[in-house]
């Protein structure tokens, strides 16, 4: 058949979130022909700046950044191409008898903080962190590495398990025994083991339970606490930030470098099928029937989407099938993206505290958010929902005009199936309800604020961004979903049963959240399979 | 202080693996002194008068983990340990529907998977009996001993070959209930089979770990025989067994004394050299072995002040607050479980309809509350074993969850009747009648456990069974090889590795590290 003139591509890539624009950039960056395919008319998946209401700003999707690698920012010269990360201070909790929690960078100012709910909390609280420094120094080394099949006899696992073998061992007897509990407990006994104040334990746990079909007291919910001390702007490690104009910026950054280094993105280019020719992935059909060729296809789909949705079963090993299948990718979060007319009171907080122009709170005790969790195993979304709430525009003013705010509001737990029947707009509007009203009780004036409020369900999320059931994650962060289990045991590290069909998105190792991890990851799986890794 | 030595070793408790440990101990040559405060050998192995005429184990009421190396080793049979019953089948109680034995009356689909799915948790479990038998090797140590057994470990499980290896790296972290929804489709069955990960343990379904805690027991009864099939009743309960232990550890040369409760540790000179009891007599011993869970020995009978502040942590940190409790109901006649066969009566009568109905129980004790629908393991022991029973009465034996050592404004006699209530009414749905038919109840709440046992917390396994109590860490790192950080002072009760359950495991492999220290 006639060839398209497409087909000297080195690499296709199958949606232009931000690890298939890591990835993209890494390749081009190689040298290769890399072309980058978006269904929707803007790039960034679930990294975006959308525009829904008049001249306001939502970071509709994901809304924070702090996992993003340096390594990556620097190498792909982000800064250079429009990135700018704003740190944020501050951050609290606010409680249902009126008091509050605030979280301080200045150290002593954050111990005379907690040592107003208990002067030993506020002893323990140094032991904390130094203990979750540890374990972050351990793990950040890992992220950026594939993650060795401890079946394999290969030389490149072996030696991959070596390594880990001896960070593990260099860590000296005792703490190897507190790493080997730290990444099995629950978040809840972690904490429980520093703290006796309700309201400490509560805001800490909140980071454990972001994103994931987990409660605080479900095993193996302790090292997610990491993700809030993961964050590394600027290198000060645990600090969080924003990207100016919201978090399209970091994907209009990577769009600009990829630019510069001859790649090219396709947007409003659906992928229908990827196109397998004798067991080997050659390329892709567009819906419409357009087929672009490549010498390999790279999905930056979650690994349900890429096997089950673009590709015909009888390509694939049936066990492999069976894993993917199995693969838990439940969706278990809901977001409000909220114009305000002016910014709201918040009397629990003291006035000038800088602690609103972090995340807010409102859960505080761990019960409160066990029973958000046992809401969602019934199929509810939680009656009274932990929350992460932030106002960007008090410290971005693009995102918002003069005088008025955006405020991002991340709802856990809310499912994608609810047990009463399909979601249908009076749901998704008495979901937002729950929201706004939980947010109301410490904010007397925020109702009357409300311009416009953008609610969305998993089901949104997986219909807008295709994320499967709406999971931010690409696949839950559980035990058995990690390192050489992620996404499927024995395809852990970027290749796929299909020979040049790689995976580079969050359901790889080491997941999700905006840290283009897995982008930078595949890249190299790619380039070492080219022989062009130097 | 000094006291005079006047045996080899002092085992404090005799608890199954207070016996094991003191019989395997003796055959070795070693002269050995057990003192237990209750006025009866066995712990929570025992069978006890509940109400007048009536007996039954008070505490386990099944015997299915004991490794039959341990049982030939002591010759248990030959010193009096029979059975009422063996194998006993396991049923599913429905309500409105006769029981239905587990594995049988499946859909296609699920009897499709349910050998398979047998068969490769067996495997599995094959691979950790290894395991479990063995000193767990410490972390980090220039120790070749150590290296060897870690060896051993990821040896044990790569001889499982390839796809078995990675499936058992996944599920290991796995929860039930997922495990069970990926393999089945019937309620009632993913109900009973997800109730034996979550018997006695601090977990849901739903709880990651509850894969582990699954094939804990599953390796358990597969050192004993075929997983699923060793679940026996003692003839006389559970008592016998540990009469049989006793009189195994006596035959060997072991003094055993009954109502003899130890006060403390004696210590001198940074070593364990005895025990004082609470009648103030003192026992000197070259080594001191405790059959009592971990914070009992190191906070009470030995004391803080004798181990370093990081270590006292650990115990504190210790988690092991039970949520089982038991109901012993004395019956004036036979239970009339609807559509129940003989055979299903002489078995394990399990209810937990459903992974929503076990996980909605748990629910509950997360919050110190109990179970308002508890999940039930039911024996009938007088349908094996008349003894236990005036002519014709009968003796019913529940494990009911949830039930939260530290309840919500704690366990008043209005809880106790409350939730007395709540297990009576799920078996009046099941056995109509039940309820005029009773001559007397008795709940063991985990504080009654605890007071009756000395265990605290009343947790059947000295302490919660999770990755993080596990092992290497179990009870706390720098004991988990069953000595202690005092020369001369051992553990060997169900708090350490691998944990309890009527094993006998623990006290065996304590036995081992005791003779290598040359006490």
């Amino acid at each position: 058949m006639a060839r398209p003139p497409q087909d000297d591509l080195d690499a296709i890539i199958v949606g232009a979130g931000h690890n298939g624009l890591v990835t993209a950039c890494y390749l081009a960056r190689a040298g290769m022909k890399v072309l980058v395919l978006e269904r929707q008319p803007y790039i960034g998946g679930a990294a975006v700046s959308r525009r829904l209401y008049k001249d306001f700003t939502y970071s509709n999707c994901s809304y924070v950044c702090s996992l993003l690698r340096p390594e990556i920012m620097r190498t792909l010269e982000l800064p250079k191409f429009g990135l700018q990360v704003i740190p944020y201070e501050g951050g609290c909790t606010m409680m249902q008898d009126g008091g509050h929690l605030a979280l301080y960078d200045n150290h002593d100012a954050l111990r005379r903080e907690i040592a107003r709910h208990s002067k030993r909390d506020a002893e323990a609280y140094d032991r904390y962190s130094r203990d979750v420094m540890r374990q972050c120094k351990f793990i950040k080394p890992l992220l950026l590495r594939e993650p060795p099949d401890p079946t394999s006899f290969k030389l490149r696992d072996l030696q991959e398990l070596l390594y880990l073998g001896k960070r593990f061992h260099g860590m000296g007897e005792a703490r190897m025994y507190d790493t080997l509990r730290f990444w099995t407990m629950s978040a809840a006994d972690f904490l429980e083991e520093y703290f006796e104040s309700e309201i400490v334990k509560a805001h800490f746990a909140g980071s454990s339970i972001i994103g994931t079909a987990l409660g605080p007291r479900s095993p193996g919910t302790a090292y997610v606490l990491l993700h809030h001390y993961m964050g590394d702007i600027d290198d000060t490690v645990g600090a969080w930030g924003f990207a100016r104009g919201g978090m399209g910026a970091i994907s209009n950054a990577l769009g600009a470098s990829l630019q510069a280094s001859g790649g090219t993105v396709r947007s409003a280019a659906p992928v229908e099928r990827i196109l397998v020719k004798n067991e080997r992935a050659v390329g892709v059909v567009l819906e419409g029937g357009e087929e672009l060729y490549a010498k390999r296809v790279i999905s930056n789909l979650d690994v349900r989407r890429t096997f089950l949705n673009c590709m015909d079963a009888g390509d694939l090993p049936d066990e492999f099938l069976t894993r993917v299948r199995n693969f838990k990718i439940r969706g278990s979060s809901g977001k409000l993206n909220i114009a305000l007319d002016g910014l709201p009171s918040f009397p629990a907080i003291p006035a000038g505290s800088p602690s609103i122009r972090g995340d807010m709170h409102v859960t505080d005790t761990l019960d409160m958010m066990e029973r958000a969790y046992d809401d969602w195993k019934d199929g509810r979304w939680s009656r009274a929902p932990y929350i992460d709430m932030l106002i960007p525009s008090q410290i971005d003013p693009t995102m918002a005009p003069n005088g008025k705010h955006y405020m991002s509001v991340f709802v856990q737990y809310c499912p994608y199936e609810l047990a009463e029947g399909p979601w249908n707009s009076e749901r998704r509007q008495a979901f937002g309800d729950t929201v706004i009203n939980t947010i109301a009780r410490q904010s007397p004036d925020f109702k009357d604020l409300i311009l416009h409020a953008e609610i969305r369900t998993p089901w949104d999320i997986e219909n807008e961004v295709g994320l499967t059931e709406g999971n931010i994650f690409q696949g839950e962060l559980t035990m058995d979903q990690l390192l050489f289990n992620r996404p499927v045991p024995g395809y852990a590290q970027y290749r796929s049963p299909v020979k040049n069909l790689y995976m580079c998105g969050s359901s790889t190792h080491p997941g999700g959240g905006v840290m283009g991890a897995p982008g930078a990851n595949a890249a190299r799986a790619v380039l070492r399979d080219a022989g062009r890794l130097n | 202080m000094s006291v005079a030595v006047r045996y080899d070793c002092i085992v404090i408790g005799a608890g199954h693996n207070g016996l094991v440990c003191a019989a395997l101990l003796a055959r070795a040559g070693r002269s050995v002194l057990v003192l237990e405060s209750a006025e009866a050998v066995g712990g929570a192995a025992c069978t006890r008068e509940f109400a007048p005429g009536y007996r039954v184990s008070a505490g386990a009421h099944l015997l299915h983990m004991m490794p039959s190396s341990i049982v030939s080793e002591l010759a248990l049979e030959s010193h009096g340990l029979k059975f009422a019953a063996r194998s006993m089948p396991t049923s599913i109680l429905t309500a409105g529907g006769a029981p239905q034995t587990l594995g049988t009356g499946l859909s296609q689909a699920d009897a499709a998977q349910f050998d398979a799915y047998n068969e490769r948790l067996a495997r599995f479990a094959r691979a950790l009996v290894p395991l479990f038998s063995s000193v767990p090797p410490r972390l980090g140590t220039e120790d070749w001993g150590d290296r060897l057994a870690l060896l051993k470990l990821g040896w044990s499980v790569r001889k499982l070959g390839r796809r078995d290896m990675r499936e058992l790296l996944r599920i290991g972290g796995m929860n039930v209930h997922d495990l069970l929804e990926e393999s089945f489709e019937s309620q009632a069955l993913k109900g009973a089979l997800a109730l034996d990960a979550v018997l006695g343990a601090n977990f849901g379904p739903r709880s990651p770990g509850t894969v582990l805690t699954l094939l804990y027991r599953l390796a358990g009864e597969s050192s004993a025989g075929i997983p699923g099939h060793t679940l026996a009743q003692p003839a006389g309960g559970m008592g016998a067994l540990s009469e049989a232990l006793a009189k195994a550890a006596a035959g060997a040369g072991v003094a055993i004394r009954t109502r003899s409760e130890v006060r403390r540790i004696l210590v001198d000179d940074d070593r364990a050299i005895g025990v004082e009891l609470s009648n103030g007599e003192r026992i000197g011993g070259r080594a001191v072995i405790s059959n009592a869970d971990p914070k009992t020995t190191f906070l009470k009978l030995l004391g803080a002040a004798q181990l370093d502040t990081g270590f006292v942590r650990r115990v504190h940190h210790v988690r092991g607050k039970g949520l089982a409790a038991k109901l012993h109901i004395a019956l004036k006649r036979p239970p009339l479980f609807a559509g129940a066969t003989e055979a299903q009566l002489r078995g394990r009568l399990v209810l937990a309809p459903s992974l929503e109905y076990v996980e909605h129980a748990y629910n509950h004790s997360k919050y110190g509350e109990y179970s308002a629908q508890p999940a039930l393991e039911v024996t009938v022991p007088t349908a094996n074993d008349a003894s236990l029973a005036p002519g014709g009465h009968h003796v019913m034996s529940v494990v009911a969850q949830y039930a939260p050592y530290a309840l919500r404004g704690g366990w008043t006699e209005a809880a106790r009747q409350g939730f007395t209530n709540a297990i009576l009414d799920q078996l009046e749905a099941l056995a109509p009648g039940l309820r005029e038919s009773i001559a007397a109840v008795q709940l063991l709440t985990p504080l009654d456990l605890e007071a009756s046992f000395g265990m605290s917390g009343g947790h059947w396994h000295h302490g919660d069974l999770a990755f993080d109590q596990f092992l290497m860490v179990r009870p706390v790192p720098g004991a988990a090889q069953y000595r202690t950080p005092l020369p001369g002072l051992y553990l060997c009760g169900a708090g350490c590795h691998p944990g309890g359950g009527v094993m006998g495991v623990a006290g065996r492999n304590a036995a081992a590290q005791v003779l290598k220290g040359a006490a």
